[in-house]
């Protein structure tokens, strides 16, 4: 070890418990930091804040790296230090993040927004810092047994993401997070029982304090909702009130009510519409999305408003029986089909809660809307309810779910859904009895993005399910605010396309495309420049698509559920015109999920470089046994390349999950634990390679399982995945852990494995290395998206195998570095 | 962008709390000036090169800083929108002026303005207008305005706190109606109390971004045609049309 200097405890027994709690709470600490950042922002910054605050762990390496020679003989002392601060700070920081007034949609205009979001970045990263600085402590000071070290560090994380989804259904989030402050500062006394120390009980009293102090600051702490979301704007309404709130991990819902001003909740009510709708109550979902639920005495002639919509088209082509309601949320299209006369409706909703409201608080008001003879209620995800459906429809109805400003403002970008996708429609369609029809609404926007690219997805979709002329089988309207596609089970025939434009000249809607339609008829009431929707349609539908969508300024390509990207409309070569635009009335016309994504890779590598660099540096100019350029660069390499490569398969597959177990959040939960959990069995199992030789062998041996494994899965598993669609949950959970079960084992080996060897090497490189692999992955997070978004996450897999053979390549070779002096 | 950034921080380090009189003039008239570009720009989307010569002259009278926080005001005459407080904005000056144009007032007409908001429109409106009615349902907000016009001698606008779904009964027909408080669509009260003739202009996006203006028309009580207008110089093909 030349005159590398730090001892190593091989004796004493690491505080693994103390390890677990801290990990555990920390991973805590990022899910419920997600869910509150979608809360107080939207999504996407909550994707952005938290990729750049896991910075913590790459900065948390370069400390680690400087003050290494400070550290020796004082590691119990700085692991309970950085266990407790980091509790104190997951509460603190939040707190102070919260009184930053910033505002996403002046980030162009007004030079402190950008500021502000950074020193959100740098707040909300110091608790990650504070936990990656205690493992990393923990990781050196066990040397010998990194693997076990390595392996509670997995096992808490796996336990604290299932609880942390666990407690959302029982806590608000906000009180979710003081619990998780409190169990980062126990970490800090456990350690100190576990290793023995003299001083545990002062170290527990001190516990105990900061535990109080970061309770009394978390008590009574409400997220603070940014005054642009529609929450916030409808609260400024006198007399207007949260009623209500119920928290899952699916949404904290705000229910309103206002006794003076009634809300008014109709999207695209015609200009003509005589009658008004009825008293409503909102419930918002993270202070966004309201869905309505509409008082209601059960006497069908109350709802005569829902006859003015271009979502009540449908009814006016056909006569309907059986309803089936996607997102069915307050109740809005399962009382427009009571009111055209349905005599079964299948309300399908994902959120307990939601339904929970209309069948309780609300049940008389609404009418026992939920509870009739007619209409049955099912909890669950669209796709499942579907894939899993016996029954046949007159017509399959999709909810307008999100809200015009997230719509209009591209801030959806990037959320994934499955159910615009091409083989989503397709199991629409397939569920559809003769002559039915599959109704989806969306908000229209100007220039058209989202209803064109469900128009190529509705072509895509029947073309797949055998329909050599998917023209004859779609008809779409639009009114000013929203339109409405149809796609048919069955060729349109003239006397329904006759109702169409009875109903469209009613309501003042235009057609915008059905089979045989002249051009005079597609920009009368609601006039563009130009029939975009029309000639958009056309062209899709006819041999010019491929000319006409290469030629268009956003994406249409449709989403499929290996690209579940339905709101992603942008294209690189556009932006420098919509830049240039920005000032005079351009900046609608960007879409600032991507954008933003793309803001954070740079930041993300950029940092991570200065991060990775500066250890460097700092080992020349002290001009000690550096450790060679090789070792260097090999440890670089093989770190990076396991870094990336873990969380670009780990996120992949519980995409995949999602659409095994239809509930994004057991997906979630089951993914991270069954993930984390195996991986760490296998980070315990590499203490069985006890030198450099035989651990280069378990590396070479883990990535060719790594490889094989992954590779059937791609090929063989992903798509028997769809045989599981009806089978019982229990029998679900079971087959996915299965399935991740030996990946997640072999994934677990190789960064034990070699900090092992490093440890004996070049143990300088240690926390280096873990920095690395903490910048690694913080690049992985968002890198995993971008690859997502233009390849699919079945290339997201197959690029993680390959960083995995790149770190097999690259592997350290354990030569002692500090001997040679280079 | 950079030059932007730099003219901001100089803004956020100067102290002094507000520009002289001649310096706000000169600000507006660059103002206008902008304005008078960015529809030259657009001239092919919006339907004509440049705006009624009384909306340019209102845009280069009315004092809008007058009408903004005081922490806002040298920001007054950027073409931008601008937090106003209360989770609202005073919408970008070529939006405004726009949406002014696009009502084709003369000054005989009574205007309806849903959501009056700092009173800046209201107050640009008054300019041609005969009578201006203007509804704020945030009732400090409407207090507020409702003292700055007063401050400022629009004698005939009239600030009413409320819900403004029914608009105004009782001073109905109008011949322009406004609707920048939009909630999830145009309430039918409104088109009902819009004369045969008369033209709603309604801004749909979200508080700062404008995505398109909707131009309703009404020719009779049974045909009403909307022209939905994009403000800004795209064509969403290579190649336009």
């Amino acid at each position: 070890m030349g005159t590398d200097t730090t001892t190593f405890d091989t004796t004493g027994r690491p505080p693994f418990l103390a390890i677990s709690l801290l990990s555990a709470a920390a991973i805590a600490y990022e899910v419920l930091l997600v869910r509150l950042l979608a809360i107080v922002q939207w999504h996407h910054f909550a994707h952005m804040v938290i990729s750049l605050a896991l910075l913590g762990y790459g900065a948390s390496g370069t400390f680690l790296t400087l003050l290494r020679p400070r550290l020796a003989g004082r590691w119990s002392a700085a692991f309970i230090a950085n266990a407790m601060l980091f509790g104190v700070a997951a509460v603190v920081c939040f707190k102070l993040a919260q009184r930053v007034p910033f505002n996403a949609e002046e980030v162009l205009w007004d030079v402190r927004q950008p500021l502000r979001m950074a020193f959100n970045y740098l707040i909300l990263a110091l608790p990650f810092f504070f936990a990656a600085n205690a493992v990393g402590i923990a990781l050196q000071w066990f040397g010998g047994r990194i693997g076990r070290v390595y392996a509670a560090d997995l096992a808490g994380a796996a336990i604290g993401s299932a609880a942390a989804v666990a407690a959302l259904f029982v806590l608000f989030p906000v009180a979710a997070l003081v619990v998780a402050g409190i169990v980062g500062i126990a970490a800090g006394a456990v350690a100190a029982w576990e290793l023995g120390l003299a001083r545990r009980w002062p170290v527990t009293l001190a516990a105990v304090a900061a535990g109080a102090f970061a309770a009394a600051a978390g008590v009574g702490e409400r997220p603070a909702l940014s005054p642009y979301k529609s929450l916030s704007q409808t609260l400024r309404i006198g007399g207007t009130e949260v009623v209500a709130e119920r928290a899952s991990p699916l949404g904290w819902l705000a229910v309103v009510e206002s006794d003076a001003v009634p809300l008014r909740h109709v999207p695209g009510l015609s200009l003509t519409a005589r009658a008004e709708p009825p008293a409503q109550v909102g419930v918002f979902t993270d202070g966004d999305g309201m869905t309505a639920i509409t008082r209601w005495t059960g006497d069908v002639s109350e709802l005569v408003y829902l006859e003015a919509v271009t979502a009540a088209l449908p009814y006016r082509v056909r006569p309907i029986e059986r309803v089936l309601v996607l997102g069915a949320g307050g109740g809005a299209e399962v009382l427009q089909a009571l009111h055209f006369g349905a005599t079964a409706v299948d309300a399908v909703e994902l959120n307990r809660q939601i339904v929970e409201l209309v069948r309780g608080r609300y049940r008389e008001f609404s009418g026992r809307l939920y509870d009739r003879a007619a209409v049955r209620v099912a909890v669950a995800d669209a796709r499942g309810f579907v894939a899993a459906a016996g029954e046949h429809y007159d017509l399959v109805q999709l909810a307008l779910v999100d809200s015009f400003a997230a719509s209009a403002a591209g801030l959806q970008s990037l959320s994934e859904s499955y159910l615009y996708t091409v083989e989503a429609l397709q199991s629409y369609l397939a569920h559809l009895r003769p002559d039915g029809m599959l109704a989806i609404t969306r908000w229209i926007a100007v220039p058209p993005r989202d209803m064109l690219k469900l128009v190529a997805a509705a072509v895509d979709a029947l073309r797949a399910s055998g329909v050599a002329d998917p023209g004859r089988r779609l008809a779409l309207i639009r009114g000013w605010q929203t339109g409405t596609l149809l796609v048919k089970n069955g060729e349109f025939t003239a006397s329904e396309i006759d109702r169409l434009l009875a109903f469209c000249a009613e309501h003042l809607f235009d057609a915008a495309y059905f089979d045989g339609m002249p051009a005079a008829l597609a920009n009368r009431f609601n006039r563009l420049p130009r029939p975009y929707f029309f000639e958009g349609t056309r062209a899709i539908i006819g041999p010019g698509r491929d000319a006409y969508l290469a030629r268009y300024k956003f994406g249409l390509t449709p989403a499929t559920d290996d690209r579940p990207f339905h709101a992603h409309f942008f294209k690189w070569r556009t932006l420098p015109e919509i830049l240039a635009l920005r000032d005079s009335g351009g900046m609608p016309l960007v879409e600032w999920g991507y954008l933003v994504l793309i803001a954070t890779l740079v930041k993300a590598l950029l940092a991570s470089a200065v991060l990775i660099l500066l250890p460097l540096w700092w080992f020349r100019r002290r001009n000690g046994p550096t450790p060679s350029p090789v070792g260097r660069r090999r440890t670089l390499v093989y770190f990076t390349a396991i870094g990336l490569a873990f969380l670009f398969i780990e996120i992949a597959f519980i995409q995949k999950f999602i659409l095994v177990f239809h509930h994004p959040v057991y997906a979630v939960a089951a993914g991270l634990t069954a993930f984390l959990l195996f991986a760490g069995l296998g980070s315990a199992w590499s203490r069985r390679y006890d030198d450099a030789f035989r651990r280069r062998r378990g590396v070479a041996l883990a990535i060719g399982g790594i490889v094989t494994v992954g590779l059937l899965h791609v090929f063989v598993l992903a798509p028997l995945a769809s045989m599981l669609a009806q089978a019982a949950p229990v029998t679900k959970v079971a087959a996915a852990i299965g399935a991740v079960a030996p990946l997640a084992f072999c994934m677990g080996l190789p960064f034990p494995l070699a900090m092992s060897t490093l440890s004996e090497s070049a143990p300088r490189l240690v926390p280096w290395a873990w920095g690395v692999n903490g910048c690694a992955s913080v690049v992985s997070a968002v890198l995993a998206t971008v690859v997502a978004v233009h390849l699919g996450f079945q290339a997201v897999i197959l690029m993680g195998l390959g960083l995995y053979v790149v770190a097999l390549l690259a592997q350290p070779t354990g030569q002692r570095v500090g001997a040679s002096g280079g | 962008m950079p030059s932007r950034c730099v003219v901001s921080v100089a803004l956020l380090l100067a102290m002094s709390p507000a520009a002289p009189a001649e310096d706000y003039e000169r600000n507006r008239a660059r103002m206008v000036e902008l304005i008078r570009q960015d529809v030259a720009d657009t001239s092919r989307y919006i339907g004509k090169a440049s705006l009624d010569d009384r909306v340019m002259d209102v845009m280069g009278r009315v004092p809008r800083h007058l009408f903004v926080p005081q922490a806002q005001r040298r920001l007054a005459y950027e073409n931008r929108p601008l937090p106003i407080g209360h989770g609202q904005t005073i919408s970008q000056p070529y939006i405004v002026a726009l949406m002014t144009d696009l009502l084709e007032l003369t000054p005989e007409h009574r205007v309806l303005e849903l959501g009056t908001g700092s009173g800046y429109q209201a107050a640009v409106l008054a300019e041609i207008a005969a009578e201006v009615y203007t509804i704020e349902i945030i009732e400090p907000l409407g207090r507020e305005a409702r003292a700055r016009l007063g401050q400022l001698d629009y004698a005939n606008v009239h600030v009413e706190i409320g819900d403004g779904y029914y608009g105004l009964e009782a001073q109905a027909p109008f011949d322009a109606i406004v609707v920048t408080a939009a909630a999830s669509h145009v309430p039918p009260p409104l088109v009902r109390q819009l004369k045969i003739g008369g033209r709603m202009v309604v801004p749909v996006g979200t508080e700062f971004m404008v995505q398109q203006l909707l131009l309703v028309e009404k020719q009779s009580p049974d045909t009403i045609t909307t022209r939905q207008i994009l403000p800004v110089r795209f064509v969403p093909l290579t190649g336009g049309h």
